[in-house]
């Protein structure tokens, strides 16, 4: 019984998992070049903020370096995740699946508390100078992306929740996952660019 | 059909017009999307078209008062705007929405309902656009609508310098309908790549599908800086950012940079299905099949690589460096190298053939010769000291409009002529076609080729009236009757497609004895296309349908 629905369910799967395949790695390719515009922004535009604060005055490493860790080992949790479900173990998936998301949660809440510092304590905004404008629309449009990762986690989680996500729907949280995989990777260009190149 | 006559019913009956509504509202079918999306273009053609018109009465004399200046640039920006994004971008979907499936043998899209979302949020774009005409400050007298050029350079956009919403109006229908076209070309590539039938491998897909692919590629990657630009201009407009405020340190000229990487990707988005469409029918025109067909697979590859590396030929006078200048100069003429292959495949093709000058073929006639003019001229403007001379002249307006004009918009006349009885099961009428065809070539001549006169004799682009003693008079009132036969040409189009929907000849499967898949299913196709999936074995498989003696595969 099992193995005949097990059959039925990777007989329709190869054209409907190629279809989301590729259109998830066009969606990637397009966001791609959106992020790379705004990289090139940042970098056409260091150092020639006229006024302060400059990136040197008020860039600190201890949280930004911790966000990094979190949302870096996310994706090594997604693929855990991912797994555990390919193979039925669906308890084991929920497990990987909430700490994924709890440390995309994680990023958003401690890049609050670095915008924070930097509006109330440097009083850098979007308006202050160059830096402000490219810094916050770079890191803003990486967190937007992370934002509607965890968005889309936390529906797959609810979904869990009520036993509607099976053995069957593996391929298409893989295919999920590598969305998340471009935001991490993003991310560490966004790093390099802000916090190694731009300081 | 009796019983459920009498089915007892708890709705009110519907009215036939609600019914015939809603079923193109709701709509996710690929055929009747891409009908929406032609007609919409042919909508907004009309539009843009009145707008031109309207600045070619204008100019078409010395110190003319037919309108205020402001009018007068508001006319430019929403012409160019109309024609480029809300005319060239549906068509190429539309085209790509109702052939692709169809030509490569499947259901519908890889995703019909992204598709519907693609559709409607054009449509909404679109309509967004020209609510600038009364939204915001509109209302109460100010300029509602953009008026900042089509390109909408910095600092003129800035907050300070255009105080009212036009520019916003602009700004967010550019992203808005960025994520519609977005969303289509994402579902074009993805088709392509996986729901060819059986034995469809790459190097049989007709020309058609392979360039409106690259086509959808370069939206992918070009479309994107565009949007991203546009986020930024709004934070500087009003969240006080400073990207393309030089006071503040940014830089106007990034704003162009930004604009124009997308801009030159975007001629060859809206061009390249125009050279799609010329590849399908000359073939079938001149009886013969296509020459050097993997040679035009590599020139459309290599135009959509080179596009991305040419954008700084539009700003060869911001006084950037000459380095700069020389490789951009380089790059474009080395895109005239792969679009001059084609060209000389498509005379290859004609060349010995038995040609039957149908409406169709006729267009893509014309198309041969314009877009010739207009890649020679691109030739010259390529050239970075030549280009100081004129830029920003009518000599520029004149050499982009036969791009756009003599050749996109001929291509897609010829499309329409060539698959309307697919679409419909009605000839597209041939006497009012003549009339058409040659009203609109001796218009569209008339008014652009004699438009490089005043532009060499330095007449500048975006002016709302000149002085009399330049001799410029006369160029722009010859230019400006042409504007009444082109508009005569495009009323016989348009009286003739409503009259042929009802009226016209019944055309039969395949009317034009062609050879792709299209013309294996009936006229109009049903829901499902195919009833069995096809399977072919050559580029031409009705050839080898009607042909099974000599079939194509022993050549390929």
């Amino acid at each position: 019984m099992s193995s005949l629905a097990q059959s039925d369910a990777t007989a329709g799967a190869p054209a409907a998992s190629r279809k989301g395949r590729w259109g998830m790695a066009c969606l990637i390719l397009t966001e791609s070049a959106l992020f790379l515009t705004f990289v090139v922004t940042y970098l056409y535009y260091t150092g020639k903020s006229l006024s302060g604060p400059y990136p040197v005055d008020v860039i600190e490493y201890p949280t930004v370096l911790f966000n990094s860790v979190c949302l870096i080992s996310s994706s090594f949790t997604i693929v855990l995740a991912v797994r555990a479900l390919a193979r039925g173990r669906v308890a084991l998936f929920k497990v990987f699946w909430v700490l994924t998301m709890l440390l995309g949660l994680e990023f958003l809440v401690g890049t609050a508390i670095e915008w924070k510092g930097l509006i109330e304590q440097h009083e850098l905004t979007l308006s202050s100078n160059l830096f402000g404008s490219t810094f916050y629309s770079l890191v803003g449009l990486h967190l937007a992306h992370v934002t509607l990762g965890v968005l889309v986690m936390l529906l797959i989680t609810t979904l869990a929740l009520f036993g509607r996500i099976r053995r069957e729907h593996a391929e298409r949280l893989e295919i999920c996952s590598w969305y998340w995989h471009f935001v991490d990777a993003v991310w560490i260009v966004v790093f390099l660019t802000v916090y190694v190149y731009g300081v | 059909m009796a019983s459920s006559d009498i089915t007892p019913d708890a709705s009110p009956p519907r009215s036939p017009f609600m019914d015939w509504a809603r079923g193109w509202m709701t709509t996710v079918d690929h055929k009747r999307l891409g009908v929406m999306y032609i007609s919409s273009a042919l909508l907004f053609f009309v539009v843009g078209g009145l707008e031109a018109s309207a600045m070619r009465a204008q100019l078409s004399w010395s110190q003319l008062d037919l309108m205020e200046p402001g009018t007068f640039n508001t006319l430019f920006t929403m012409h160019g705007t109309t024609m480029v994004f809300l005319v060239g971008m549906p068509m190429l979907f539309g085209f790509a929405n109702y052939l692709i499936p169809l030509m490569i043998g499947s259901r519908d899209l890889a995703f019909p309902r992204l598709n519907a979302v693609g559709f409607w949020i054009f449509f909404f774009s679109g309509c967004l656009l020209y609510y600038s005409s009364v939204g915001g400050e509109a209302l109460y007298g100010l300029a509602g609508m953009p008026d900042v050029g089509w390109f909408a350079y910095a600092p003129l956009t800035a907050i300070n310098y255009s105080p009212g919403n036009g520019p916003d109006y602009w700004l967010l229908f550019v992203l808005v309908g960025g994520i519609g076209s977005l969303a289509t070309a994402l579902n074009v590539v993805v088709t392509v790549a996986t729901m060819r039938c059986e034995g469809m491998t790459p190097l049989r897909m007709p020309l058609l599908v392979w360039m409106i692919s690259v086509a959808c590629g370069l939206v992918l990657i070009a479309m994107p800086p565009l949007s991203a630009a546009s986020i930024m201009m709004l934070f500087d407009r009003h969240f006080g950012s400073h990207f393309f405020d030089t006071q503040g340190g940014g830089s106007a000229v990034f704003w162009q940079h930004l604009f124009w990487f997308f801009g030159h990707p975007e001629v060859y988005i809206l061009v390249l299905p125009g050279f799609a469409i010329v590849s399908e029918i000359i073939p079938v025109f001149s009886r013969k099949a296509i020459f050097g067909y993997p040679m035009m697979v590599a020139a459309s590859v290599c135009i959509g690589v080179v596009a991305m590396g040419v954008w700084v030929h539009h700003m060869f006078t911001v006084g950037l460096t000459a380095g700069m200048n020389s490789f951009f100069a380089a790059s474009t003429m080395i895109i005239a190298v792969p679009t001059g292959i084609k060209i000389f495949n498509w005379i290859g093709t004609m060349y010995g053939g038995r040609l039957h000058l149908k409406m169709p073929m006729l267009c893509c006639v014309a198309f041969l010769f314009q877009f010739l003019c207009a890649g020679l001229t691109g030739i010259m403007l390529a050239i970075a000291p030549f280009d100081f001379q004129l830029s920003d002249s009518y000599f520029v307006v004149a050499h982009f409009h036969f791009v756009l004009i003599g050749g996109l918009l001929f291509a897609i006349f010829g499309g329409l002529y060539y698959w309307f009885p697919k679409a419909t099961g009605r000839m597209l009428g041939e006497k009012l076609g003549r009339w058409h065809f040659w009203l609109f070539l001796i218009g569209f001549n008339v008014t652009f080729g004699f438009m490089h006169i005043p532009g060499a004799m330095g007449m500048p682009r975006r002016i709302y009236t000149y002085q009399a003693d330049r001799g410029w008079e006369i160029w722009n009132v010859i230019s400006s009757a042409g504007v009444v036969l082109q508009a005569a040409g495009v009323c016989c189009l348009l009286v003739n497609i409503i009259r042929s929907a009802r009226k016209g000849a019944v055309a039969g499967d395949d009317p034009w004895d062609a050879w792709t898949l299209e013309w294996a299913t009936t006229s109009p196709p049903p829901e499902y296309n195919f009833e069995k999936p096809p399977k072919v074995h050559s580029r031409r498989p009705l050839w080898d349908l009607k042909h099974p003696d000599d079939t194509d595969g022993a050549y390929e």
